[in-house]
């Protein structure tokens, strides 16, 4: 496995909301770093490869996908699991799904925070936005998915 | 109760960690005392902790990597592991990608923070260059050690018959550098005696070849991309060991070396 595929799928599936376009768009970003598209400007290589898988989202945007559809919550990423990670299986399909319904700046920021567990400084440029927007948006995104998973458990996370 | 407008920010900022000591202490105080971001505080940590459970992640298709894998290799950038790959024809994006990689993997390398199971080959080096890489290209999971062994009994025999002279296996354990193992390895296609050693987290590359007339005498300790190279040559044996280590600590372990060799 390359370095920082999950990472660069994982970004480009919560993006493109659809496992179809989220596989071409990091085949996309992986023929474009290797090509010298998007400069590399000291920052970590994961901060420089999710910069282009999301510049390879942009450009597909633009291209647009009529055959495609948003919203397969299983399906083609998911690899077989063990028993005990499928306990957890619901869980991870509603954060994904409540996720994938956050609008974009919203949802980018969330991702790039708690599942790359990038810095403020490393989304700020990947997103390329100032850090006080990147820290707006995440505490926003933070309240709407918090509320909503709040909502959709019905309690089970007690009052927060 | 909702957290304070003004504090909003800084209490996102203090569960990721991104405050300065001032900042940080300041609003770690005005969390104590305010019931409204406490619970926002607490509201963001329950957050993190239901995202993290829920492992929302997802994991790159398996005929993805097979695919991405494929297209690498056909641009020229996917090198073999084996150190003693003949060199590659090279396009210059090839070149310029590499680059970029090597100095992206090398920082993660060193931050501890990558697995790394492929790195581009770095492009043709010379001297320090070909150290760092090669202790690079041995951190690479299975490419570590030909032979698994904590003692110098197993070790130095090991490379009898594989190269044409003993290097010197001293046991530092007792000094805080337990040897790992060894194997052989190429440095700028000269077949070399590696030997590991660690030092806490951080391994130790000692490179043992025959002396090159060419080569400078003397010890020297050179700092490359994050990592130090401590030389130094013994009889008719150049020695260099290269970590992510400190300078001073890696100097210290030459210092033992040497004595425990000679000892």
């Amino acid at each position: 496995m390359l370095p920082h595929m999950n990472a660069a799928y994982a970004f480009a599936r919560y993006l493109a909301r659809d496992p179809a376009a989220a596989e071409d768009i990091v085949q996309d970003a992986y023929l474009n770093a290797l090509r010298g598209f998007d400069g590399w400007r000291g920052e970590s290589a994961k901060a420089w490869l999710l910069t282009i898988v999301r510049n390879c989202y942009l450009a597909s945007v633009v291209v647009a996908r009529p055959d495609l559809s948003a919203e397969d919550v299983h399906a083609v990423g998911d690899a077989p699991t063990p028993e005990d990670i499928l306990i957890r299986r619901h869980d991870a399909a509603l954060v994904r799904q409540e996720i994938g319904r956050l609008s974009e700046p919203f949802r980018e920021v969330l991702v790039l925070r708690e599942l790359e567990e990038l810095s403020y400084k490393e989304i700020a440029a990947i997103v390329a936005t100032p850090i006080g927007t990147v820290m707006s948006r995440l505490a926003r995104a933070r309240q709407m998915l918090g509320d909503r998973l709040k909502v959709a458990e019905q309690g089970v996370g007690g009052e927060a | 109760m909702s957290a304070c407008p003004d504090k909003l920010l800084l209490v996102h900022g203090l569960v990721d960690g991104e405050l300065d000591a001032a900042n940080a202490v300041a609003t770690e105080a005005h969390v104590a005392g305010c019931e409204g971001c406490r619970a926002e505080y607490e509201r963001i940590l329950a957050l993190r902790g239901v995202i993290a459970d829920a492992g929302a992640g997802y994991e790159a298709p398996a005929a993805l990597a097979q695919r991405i894998e494929a297209m690498l290799a056909r641009e020229g950038a996917l090198a073999p592991s084996a150190p003693a790959a003949a060199p590659r024809r090279r396009g210059i994006a090839g070149h310029v990608l590499d680059a970029r990689w090597w100095t992206g993997a090398a920082a993660g390398l060193a931050a501890g923070l990558a697995v790394m199971v492929w790195l581009p080959r770095p492009a043709p080096t010379t001297g320090t260059d070909a150290l760092v890489s090669s202790h690079l290209r041995a951190l690479l999971p299975g490419h570590e050690l030909d032979v698994v062994s904590s003692d110098r009994h197993t070790v130095k025999p090991w490379f009898a018959g594989r190269i044409d002279f003993a290097p010197p296996a001293p046991d530092l354990s007792a000094d805080g550098f337990p040897l790992a193992g060894g194997r052989l390895d190429f440095v700028e296609d000269r077949k070399v005696a590696a030997l590991v050693y660690r030092r806490r987290l951080h391994v130790i590359n000692v490179f043992v070849g025959r002396a090159d007339e060419t080569a400078p005498r003397g010890t020297e300790t050179v700092s490359k991309d994050g990592y130090n190279i401590v030389r130094w040559r013994s009889g008719d044996l150049d020695f260099s060991a290269v970590s992510d280590l400190n300078r001073k600590e890696l100097e210290q372990f030459r210092a033992l070396f040497i004595q425990r060799a000679a000892g």
